[in-house]
């Protein structure tokens, strides 16, 4: 009864603040947005410069998709890189390939060096193999009655399958997942948690505590004002991320929903929770760095297996490792239910302790 | 009679600091008593301490002999606070309303008390708008009416009538008088001292000390004074002077 007149006033003050709403449901899809279009754009082909090399390498260059140039006359690579926007110069000197990176982007200078090798190799395999044949029948005209059988090696076919994902995977496939459950997390987190605190520095909450309200009723009452709004909120986030940016969704959405809503249950409690420890906003943002950031660390971007003992014991204390890892199992991979049971419990195990440390932390405030 | 409240030897400390010292107060049925005092001198943690939002460190509060804290008694108590502690981006309405469904008032009872309690105040004609939009006077007022939502036995008002107009504040005492002759219980704390003077019993609060206490008429007689602020001088004088010579 108390419960639900908190409840239906924390709705109207939802509502009537409009900017924070359109922040809680209107942001996440913003910088999904983003992220989407920066990270499944294709990188741009390598622009490599070439000088003095043979025709067969730069044939066999430009079928590795880049972006070949190339130059009569030699400059100073560094000098020729720099105007012709190049991302590495490749260089013939007598015997010599000289390859010049430019390596302002690691990963792209990486790329580019794997393709100059593999044409490189594919080049000599050609020669080699011509060489070869030049000799067979080299022999084969000096003792023309010998017989001579050379069993051309096949290259092996080779055809790739996937497990999860395939061929068209990109990485925001894999990522997406943690980033719908971590947007909906953070979101509900600041906005449960300045929610509780203006209560609590307009001096509101000390005065309800002179009703005969019980001091679970105000956690009660503040769990389902903004869990509605979290509901609504992680029912937008995810049809949008799988409907309009069409992400990939193997498993089944409402489940996506419901690991959803345990991780913005916990953020609510979490961020009630924290707000006890806050003063003004400022020192609610200042959670920020120290609660909420880790938690996309463990949350699955980075290979977890790869982490110092330490820090996969520190992990299991995140609610977003739970949340993460059973977002990418359905979302990727395709688990059922079943198989993400084990995270989902452990998420309402950690909304249980907070619902009980938050009637505790109210204590504060009046010790009944 | 039989006292409302009562306080036996309660003494509330934060860390080293003393803010009251063995206080005993005893508050009978009907009466309208005054706490006076000037700011800082623990009128406020006395208050919450008898409301039950905070706990003495030693003695005992008794209110309707039930000891507080006691979330049953919180129904009969009307408590304004000294900071008006509303919701600004609610209506007054909707404030009336959010609180008087805290005392679980049946919804005739609520719609009657609320038209009641913002008549009182003279609040009815801005009950639509958000309180954000209340001068400070407003506020004060609307802090009153919901101290009075549930029609309480015991009214504990912090400053009631800080910065609202004399007028107001006129016709704020007449109601108070009005409700203790009703039966209810007053228990208002004041650094107005024409506003003592109306009360039937008061205590003056110093540093955590009831230094003197009786009805006005009495403190006057005992220091020989006509007016209420010099008892007070006076009587804060004399402590001065004991603590020089202990």
């Amino acid at each position: 009864m108390r419960t639900i007149a908190l409840v239906k006033r924390v709705c109207i003050q939802m509502v009537r603040d409009k900017r924070t709403l359109a922040l809680m449901m209107v942001a996440p899809l913003v910088i999904l947005t983003l992220l989407h279009f920066l990270i499944s754009s294709d990188p741009n082909t390598p622009r490599l410069g070439v000088n003095g090399a043979e025709e067969s390498l730069i044939d066999e260059l430009k079928e590795k998709e880049l972006k070949v140039i190339q130059f009569d006359q030699l400059k100073s690579p560094n000098q020729l890189i720099k105007v012709k926007d190049l991302d590495g110069v490749l260089q013939m000197e007598g015997d010599q390939l000289n390859l010049t990176l430019t390596n302002d982007d690691p990963s792209k200078a990486k790329l580019l060096q794997t393709k100059v090798m593999q044409a490189i190799s594919t080049v000599n395999a050609k020669e080699q193999a011509t060489n070869l044949a030049h000799f067979v029948e080299d022999i084969a005209q000096q003792q023309p009655n010998a017989p001579i059988n050379l069993n051309q090696i096949k290259m092996p076919e080779m055809s790739t399958s996937y497990i999860y994902g395939n061929s068209e995977t990109t990485f925001f496939d894999q990522l997406s997942p943690i980033l719908v459950g971590f947007f909906v997390f953070f979101f509900v987190f600041l906005i449960s948690g300045i929610g509780l605190l203006r209560e609590r520095t307009t001096g509101t909450l000390d005065r309800l505590m002179a009703t005969p309200i019980q001091r679970k009723d105000i956690v009660f009452g503040y769990l389902i004002g903004y869990g509605l709004f979290a509901i609504i909120q992680t029912i937008i986030v995810v049809f949008y991320a799988t409907k309009v940016l069409d992400i990939m969704l193997i498993g089944s959405l409402w489940n996506v929903i419901l690991i959803n809503l345990a991780l913005a249950l916990v953020a609510l409690l979490l961020g009630i929770l924290l707000s006890a420890f806050a003063n003004s906003e400022f020192q609610m943002m200042q959670f920020i760095p120290i609660a909420i950031v880790p938690q996309v660390f463990f949350a699955g971007i980075l290979p977890f297996e790869g982490m110092p003992d330490w820090m996969q014991i520190v992990a299991k204390f995140m609610p977003m490792y739970y949340g993460g890892n059973a977002l990418v199992d359905v979302m990727y991979k395709g688990f059922g239910l079943n198989d993400i049971k084990n995270e989902l419990f452990v998420l309402l195990g950690f909304a249980l302790i907070f619902i009980v440390l938050n009637i505790v932390a109210l204590k504060k405030y009046r010790k009944i | 009679m039989t006292s409302t409240i009562e306080l036996i030897q309660v003494s509330k400390s934060f860390g080293k600091k003393n803010v009251l010292k063995a206080i005993n107060i005893k508050v009978d049925a009907g009466q309208i008593f005054g706490l006076i005092g000037p700011s800082g001198s623990g009128k406020t943690t006395l208050v919450k301490i008898i409301v039950g939002m905070d706990q003495p460190s030693t003695g005992q509060v008794q209110v309707l002999n039930t000891q507080v804290p006691n979330l049953k008694l919180l129904q009969s108590i009307g408590y304004m606070a000294q900071a008006d502690a509303l919701y600004n981006d609610l209506t007054g309405q909707e404030n009336l309303a959010f609180f008087a469904s805290l005392y679980k008032l049946s919804k005739e009872v609520k719609k009657e008390r609320i038209a009641y309690a913002a008549n009182l105040v003279e609040l009815t004609p801005h009950l639509s708008k958000k309180v954000l939009n209340y001068s400070g006077g407003m506020k004060r007022r609307l802090s009153l009416a919901i101290a009075l939502i549930h029609d309480p036995q015991i009214l504990i008002l912090d400053e009631p009538t800080v910065g609202i107009d004399p007028e107001l504040r006129k016709s704020i005492w007449a109601e108070i008088v009005r409700l203790k002759s009703e039966g209810k219980t007053i228990l208002i704390t004041t650094h107005v001292m024409d506003e003592a003077e109306k009360c039937d019993q008061l205590a003056m609060v110093r540093d955590g000390e009831i230094i003197s206490n009786g009805s006005p008429a009495t403190l006057k007689s005992h220091y020989n004074i006509n007016s209420l602020e010099e008892v007070f001088l006076k009587a804060g004088g004399e402590k001065d002077e004991n603590n020089r010579i202990s």
